[in-house]
């Protein structure tokens, strides 16, 4: 059992549990901290996979941008104490829960039985052990992407901003209002008491 | 070092983790979070076999899937506020008509 194997299976579990606390949570403000926890603890396992500029961008966009505008969202609409109103399909949940558990199964199966040469010890290239200081930089992956990848690259560009003018488009107000009008306010209503699973 | 299985495995339980949440739980923002924690799932195993492979491929793609990931969170969620204007409500239980 060697110092990395006893760290990787630490922070397995951490991830393992956080993300079991996000579905279980009631309150959807402690889900999304859960989630953030189980982003942190993927950005570690990225540093140990040679990945340190994939590991601070998952920090820097995933856990301080994209959780971020979830935790806005929740607040923005009152969601962190949602109540059950009616229960529409009573054993959809249990149905989906024994579901969810065979694809498990499943894919422990084929990952613990049917992993071959990925589980046994060593990587594909044989002796290479080691590997090079500045594998996964800033410098070495922009050079992939500004080289090989440079279509794609160009394409989420055009991508992020198609979805920047739908977000915009999709929560302006309805026409024939204008901003600080005198009209009473029906977009946000005020918070009803009733939790939503 | 460990093995790259591990790490695939991981990833597997931490998808399946994802599935189960999106199948169950009937809060809408809890089934986008669902799904982004399904999307980190693939992250870990694109990173993961690009370090057993020495190639960069892996790591591209985890950073194309992050900027994916960024502008369907950001107009789901703009959905999510627009939907909640007119139901005052993000049960998806109640979400069952085409014109609402």
């Amino acid at each position: 059992m060697t110092p990395e194997l006893v760290v990787f299976f630490l922070l397995a579990i951490v991830a393992v549990g956080a993300a079991l606390g996000m579905l279980v949570s009631r309150n959807a403000v402690h889900s999304a901290l859960f989630l953030v926890l189980t982003m942190a603890v993927l950005s570690v396992f990225f540093l140990v996979l040679a990945a340190p500029f994939i590991a601070m961008v998952q920090v820097v966009v995933y856990a301080g941008a994209i959780m971020v505008l979830f935790l806005f969202v929740i607040m923005l609409l009152g969601a962190e104490g949602l109540r059950r109103q009616r229960t529409v399909l009573p054993w959809q949940p249990w149905l989906a829960g024994v579901l969810g558990v065979l694809f498990v199964a499943a894919l422990g199966y084929i990952v613990f039985f049917q992993g071959g040469q990925f589980m046994s010890q060593g990587i594909i290239p044989p002796g290479a052990g080691a590997i090079a200081a500045d594998f996964g930089g800033p410098q070495a992956l922009g050079l992939q992407l500004f080289q090989n990848y440079l279509l794609p690259f160009e394409l989420t560009s055009f991508l992020l901003l198609v979805g920047m003018v739908g977000a915009v488009v999709l929560t302006r107000e309805p026409s024939g209002r204008q901003v600080g009008s005198t009209a009473p306010k029906g977009t946000l209503p005020e918070r009803r008491v009733e939790r939503v699973p | 070092m460990v093995p790259t299985g591990y790490y695939v495995g991981l990833s597997a339980v931490l998808f399946a983790l994802g599935v189960i949440g999106v199948l169950v739980r009937r809060n809408a923002i809890i089934v986008f979070m669902s799904i982004e924690l399904m999307l980190n799932s693939a992250n870990l195993a694109f990173v993961a076999f690009a370090r057993s492979f020495q190639q960069y491929t892996g790591q591209v793609f985890v950073f194309f899937i992050m900027t994916v990931a960024a502008a369907e969170v950001a107009v789901g969620l703009a959905l999510m506020v627009a939907i909640f204007r007119t139901k005052h409500s993000i049960n998806i239980d109640e979400m069952n008509q085409l014109n609402g």
